[in-house]
């Protein structure tokens, strides 16, 4: 039952969310809502081609048609030195084509004109030819002598962008050999797309006169981007304010720059006039970030009584046409590297192979900390792997292979240090509220039936928070993040923080942590972010890092001001600072409760009756460099059958118990989880942005790219565990991906788990019922 | 995503219409509910210089039933269909199609005769449309004619209307026998189109033998098709489980299915087989629930 923001101690409670008052009402203010006088529209013009040579492009059509101001090519922006523009990894991306295109729907002229509608008709008059270069989508192909290189602008010349590896390949190796069970198993997970309802665009709004650019964008790192534009463009940082207003859903598809935000930029610089640019649909999907597209190979080793005994992983890593992730610089394979899991792995090894295709650039972090979705899926599939040969549940293997609660901080093979766990608790619990046994006890009756029900087990550990400097920066920036808090005259407070929320509900559960802190209720706090201007820097809202960053600076700067507020208070109270006593909501003097002061009094004073030499007023900033990532976990079990007419999965159902610390606003977490799941479940069975051969995009709208809805997305039931982080200031871990990260694997695994009896092991996502068929088919058992 | 300039034409009669659609040619569209042609215009698949809007025309909106059958005005919009309880009775299987039409958005608005008109092999109606054997009432510069529904469909997005020829109403025959009907769809999430929809329509005597059958398959071909074969099976017998296997198998060798994201041709022929066997056991169970024992 959800609470009211006038609730006192609000810390772990169901606070209604602030936000949704004005949101629910359709009185958010997202980007396309905004309107500024003068303003004009830009659209681009895209490639039909996935490779091809530009022999020539003619703007004369559009240029003449009247209402249109201003036609750009990449040619012009080469002349500006703007053709080319840093991606997030380290690589560089083409704003707009010079010479040739490197993928379908890739973005070739900008055309800026009086109304949307009229630069969409301008778009179309502008006339290219192409020349049809050989087109590389296979990213095995890439690698291939023979293939065609594809960035001329690369040397030496090679569709290889990166190999990374990390672990001991040799131990690894050994220890493979010597184990009595090695399952190997090729496991993809397909290119998806992050596919946020509200798609990208801004406004850009250069001043003449100040030499000011005010962009509003669908950012989910207002500061970064405010930097990296600063540093691409020339303008000076303090003249250009970054404005992220509501933004409806990110999912890590607004955290990268985009060559239509660029050309909104230049062409307001040249105009002296407003310029919007907002996505289309299939331009979200075709041309601003994929995620995943991973082909992963895995070897696991084990003892005869099921015990890991070595975990061997090689991947090729399709990044498209540029490599556009938002990787931090260390990780160009994020932190793909908790691939061992919640498993105590004695050795481990993985290697991952960045390469070009002729598909659209990314991949972004859908939803997960760089990379995590991945190696979870690939290590909860193996699990099952290895269950399946060792003959034993695999729960049963779980069991015996987690890391101990005793073990932590713990050490993984591959150099994390996990923060804290229990993850048989977690699994246990899953196992009770949903009575495996007994489920595993009716799947025995329907097989014996001939009836096909499967049982998935999934027992994700997660790695997000990033991150302490030491380790994480995106082009050099470290990753701390910020917190700025004002107390007001009257007790009420505007904290302010580098984060920037896209549905987190970050203006309830950040407010619940200072109001915990400093005695008040949610409703005394305001919590703004995303206006460059006034929000202190940080690095953003993605990869589930602004509960572990951003949410320890409110902590901090809470608790900062409060240590201020008892100075005050022990003025107030005349009683030295010593004696005052903090109950949670007020101060009073040691061993007197009667007497008393509360923050709103405290505040007041700290305007106009403050001790002798005070410096007045009552505020805190907080940069907060976490001392390491936090590791949450979960254990999900999904219940599916399988229709043998059809090859359709129901899923029947699904339990989902997650650890992710001490919990700021347990409705706030279960909504996560359950967007996190239904996504999990696209991912599953319904999306895949597949190419042809010829590399058009097969999915290019949502007829083809398909996203749940309430008819078919299953119930879900949660519950959870709590394990505090032991170095997080309230022990929270952050949760927004865990359910995305945890959730495919425990699909896939239902349905390969009622599958196994005609010898599947494996079958790649997504769990299209034709999939599902096909195997019934072979096998003769179709209706 | 905006449609390219065009021109657009209210008229208040279906004369008006045809004039203009004389005038204009192959530049002139109609538009009723618009649900299939505005999504192509804003993608600029379709880009007609001129619409003309059948909306304001009066009399083409609703149903009525005589002796001969039930007429469905033009204008009259799936959602119209989808609540006619009346018609259940001897139309089950326009109420058991239409909820599984796109979504209700698209219900409130959407036509039969602009689905039919369009003539995508994947929508819902052209199955039912054949499955009971209607027929279009449509009107040129040169009167009016009707065309059977087995002559309609021509090829994918293509009928055998003239470009200055309108459909003004769907007309059903009145069933034979007592109808029983059914339509199953197999679709990828709700609101999609059919990866394959088998419409049946069974017409039964007293004694409980099929005395007309209407096997319709969707998104199995290049164009809506009937399971001919399968349906002349059924005729004079009383259903049964082997008999539905049989009618299953004949219809989907009437299927003509390509490969595509949806699925494999094999698949989707299978679909028609599962669908028809599937529907032919809930009708018949049907069917017996009402016979009385000793029949």
């Amino acid at each position: 039952m959800a609470l009211e923001v006038t609730e006192a101690r609000p810390l772990g409670k169901p606070i209604k969310r602030k936000e949704d008052a004005r949101l629910v009402r359709g009185q958010g203010r997202y980007l396309d809502d905004i309107a500024l006088p003068g303003m004009l529209y830009l659209a681009l013009v895209r490639s039909p081609y996935a490779h091809a040579r530009i022999k020539r492009i003619d703007t004369s059509r559009a240029k003449a048609l009247p209402g249109v101001h201003l036609v750009l090519t990449g040619e012009d922006l080469a002349a500006k030195n703007l053709a080319w523009m840093p991606t997030l990894a380290g690589d560089k991306q083409m704003v707009l084509a010079v010479g040739k295109v490197l993928f379908q729907y890739q973005e070739v002229a900008a055309v800026v004109a009086e109304s949307r509608a009229l630069a969409e008709d301008a778009a179309n008059l502008v006339e290219v030819e192409y020349e049809p270069l050989p087109v590389v989508v296979d990213p095995f192909y890439a690698l291939e002598p023979e293939a065609p290189i594809l960035r001329e602008d690369r040397d030496p010349p090679s569709n290889r962008i990166f190999h990374w590896e990390v672990g001991d390949r040799e131990a690894t190796e050994e220890a493979l050999r010597r184990s009595a069970v090695v399952v190997k198993e090729r496991i993809r997970m397909p290119r998806v797309h992050p596919a946020p309802l509200e798609p990208c665009g801004c406004i850009a709004d250069y001043q003449r006169a100040t030499g000011k650019l005010t962009w509003y964008v669908t950012s989910q790192a207002p500061h970064a981007h405010r930097t990296v534009l600063s540093l691409v463009s020339g303008l000076p940082e303090h003249k250009i304010h970054v404005i992220s207003p509501d933004v409806g859903g990110g999912f890590g598809n607004k955290v990268p720059v985009f060559p239509g935000y660029v050309c909104a930029i230049v062409a307001s610089i040249g105009l002296g006039r407003p310029v919007k640019w907002v996505e289309t649909r299939t331009e979200n999907l075709t041309s601003t970030n994929f995620a995943r597209d991973y082909h992963m190979e895995v070897e696991i080793g084990a003892t005869e009584d099921g015990r890991v005994t070595a975990l061997k992983v090689f991947t090729i890593a399709d990044h498209g046409a540029f490599d556009a992730a938002a990787d931090p610089t260390r990780f160009p394979a994020g932190l793909f590297s908790i691939v061992t899991g919640s498993y105590d792995f004695p050795t481990a090894f993985a290697e991952v192979d960045g390469v070009y295709t002729n598909k659209a650039p990314g991949g972004v972090a859908y939803r997960c900390s760089f990379r995590v979705t991945e190696a979870s899926f690939l290590i909860e599939r193996a699990m099952n792997s290895l269950a399946l040969r060792l003959n034993l549940d695999p729960a049963e293997l779980r069991l015996r292979n987690f890391i101990p609660p005793e073990k932590f901080p713990y050490r993984s093979p591959l150099g994390w240090t996990y923060d804290s766990g229990d993850y048989a608790a977690t699994l246990k619990r899953a196992m009770e509220i949903i009575d495996y046994p007994a489920l595993r006890r009716e799947q025995a009756e329907r097989r014996a039936r001939g009836e096909l029900m499967g049982i998935g087990v999934s027992t994700f550990t997660e790695i997000v928070g990033a991150g302490p400097s030491h380790t994480f920066d995106i082009l050099g920036i470290k990753m701390f993040d910020s917190c700025e808090i004002r107390v007001h005259p009257t007790g009420k407070v505007i904290a302010r923080l580098g984060t920037r929320h896209q549905g987190q509900g970050h203006e309830t559960t950040f407010a619940q942590v200072i109001a915990e802190e400093l005695g008040l209720t949610t409703d005394d706090v305001i919590v703004e972010e995303g206006d460059t201007d006034t929000a202190p820097y940080g690095l953003g809202t993605y990869a589930s890092r602004s509960t572990p960053t951003a949410g320890a600076a409110a902590a901090v700067a809470a608790r900062r001001v409060r240590d201020k507020a008892r100075k005050i208070a022990a003025h107030l109270l005349e009683v030295a600072e010593e004696d005052v006593d903090w109950d949670g909501q007020r101060f009073h003097p040691v061993g007197a409760p009667a007497r008393s002061v509360g923050m709103a009094e405290v505040a007041l004073a700290a305007y106009t009756n403050l001790p002798p030499g005070m410096e007045p007023g009552l505020e805190a900033s907080v940069y907060y460099d976490p001392p390491n990532l936090t590791f949450p976990n979960g254990a999900y079990i999904c219940v599916v059958d399988i229709d043998r007419g059809t090859g359709q999965v129901h899923v029947r159902r699904f339990v989902a118990v997650d650890d992710c610390g001490t919990v700021i606003n347990p409705m706030v977490v279960e909504g996560q989880i359950h967007g996190g799941l239904t996504e999990g479940f696209a991912i599953a069975f319904l999306q895949e942005i597949a190419f042809d051969d010829t590399g058009n995009c097969l999915a290019p709208n949502f007829m083809e790219y398909l996203v749940p809805t309430a008819v078919e997305t299953p119930r879900w039931e949660t519950d959870r565990t709590v394990t505090p982080s032991p170095h997080h200031p309230i022990g929270a871990k952050g949760v927004g991906e865990s359910p995305n990260v945890g959730s495919p694997a425990a699909f896939a695994n239902a349905v390969i788990d009622a599958l196994a009896p005609l010898g599947v092991t494996h079958l790649d996502i997504p769990l299209y019922p034709w999939k599902v068929w096909e195997v019934l088919r072979q096998h003769g058992i179709t209706e | 995503m905006f449609p390219a300039p065009f021109e657009y034409l209210a008229v208040r009669s279906v004369e008006e219409a045809i004039d203009a659609l004389a005038r204009h040619g192959y530049d002139a569209k109609v538009i009723a509910g618009g649900q299939s042609l505005l999504p192509m215009m804003k993608l600029r698949v379709a880009a007609p210089s001129v619409l003309v809007d059948l909306n304001r025309v009066e009399g083409l909106s609703g149903w009525q039933e005589d002796a001969q059958g039930l007429r469905i005005g033009a204008t009259t919009r799936h959602a119209a269909l989808e609540r006619a309880r009346p018609l259940a009775e001897r139309y089950p299987l326009i109420l058991a199609t239409a909820p599984w039409i796109a979504d209700p958005l698209v219900r409130n608005r959407g036509t039969m005769a602009g689905s039919l008109a369009h003539a995508d092999p994947a929508a819902d109606w052209g199955a039912a449309f054949l499955a009971l054997r209607g027929q279009v009432e449509v009107q040129g510069p040169q009167g009016t004619r009707s065309i059977g529904a087995d002559d309609f469909f021509v090829d994918i997005f293509t009928t055998s209307l003239a470009a200055d020829e309108i459909i003004t109403a769907v007309r059903l025959p009145r069933p034979v026998g007592h109808p029983e009907a059914t339509y199953l769809k197999l679709e990828r999430k709700v609101g999609d189109f059919a990866v394959v929809g088998v419409a049946l329509n069974l017409e039964v005597d007293p004694e409980g033998r099929v005395a007309q059958a209407g096997i319709g398959l969707a998104a199995v071909g290049p164009k809506p098709l009937r399971a001919p074969q399968a349906e002349a099976a059924l005729i004079g017998q009383r259903l049964s489980f082997n008999l539905a296997r049989e009618v299953a198998a004949l219809a989907a060798e009437a299927a003509d299915p390509t490969s595509d994201q949806r699925g494999s041709a094999a698949f989707k022929r299978d679909m028609v087989r599962v669908f028809v066997q599937r529907g032919l056991e809930s009708l018949r169970q049907r069917i017996e629930g009402r016979q009385p024992a000793s029949a």
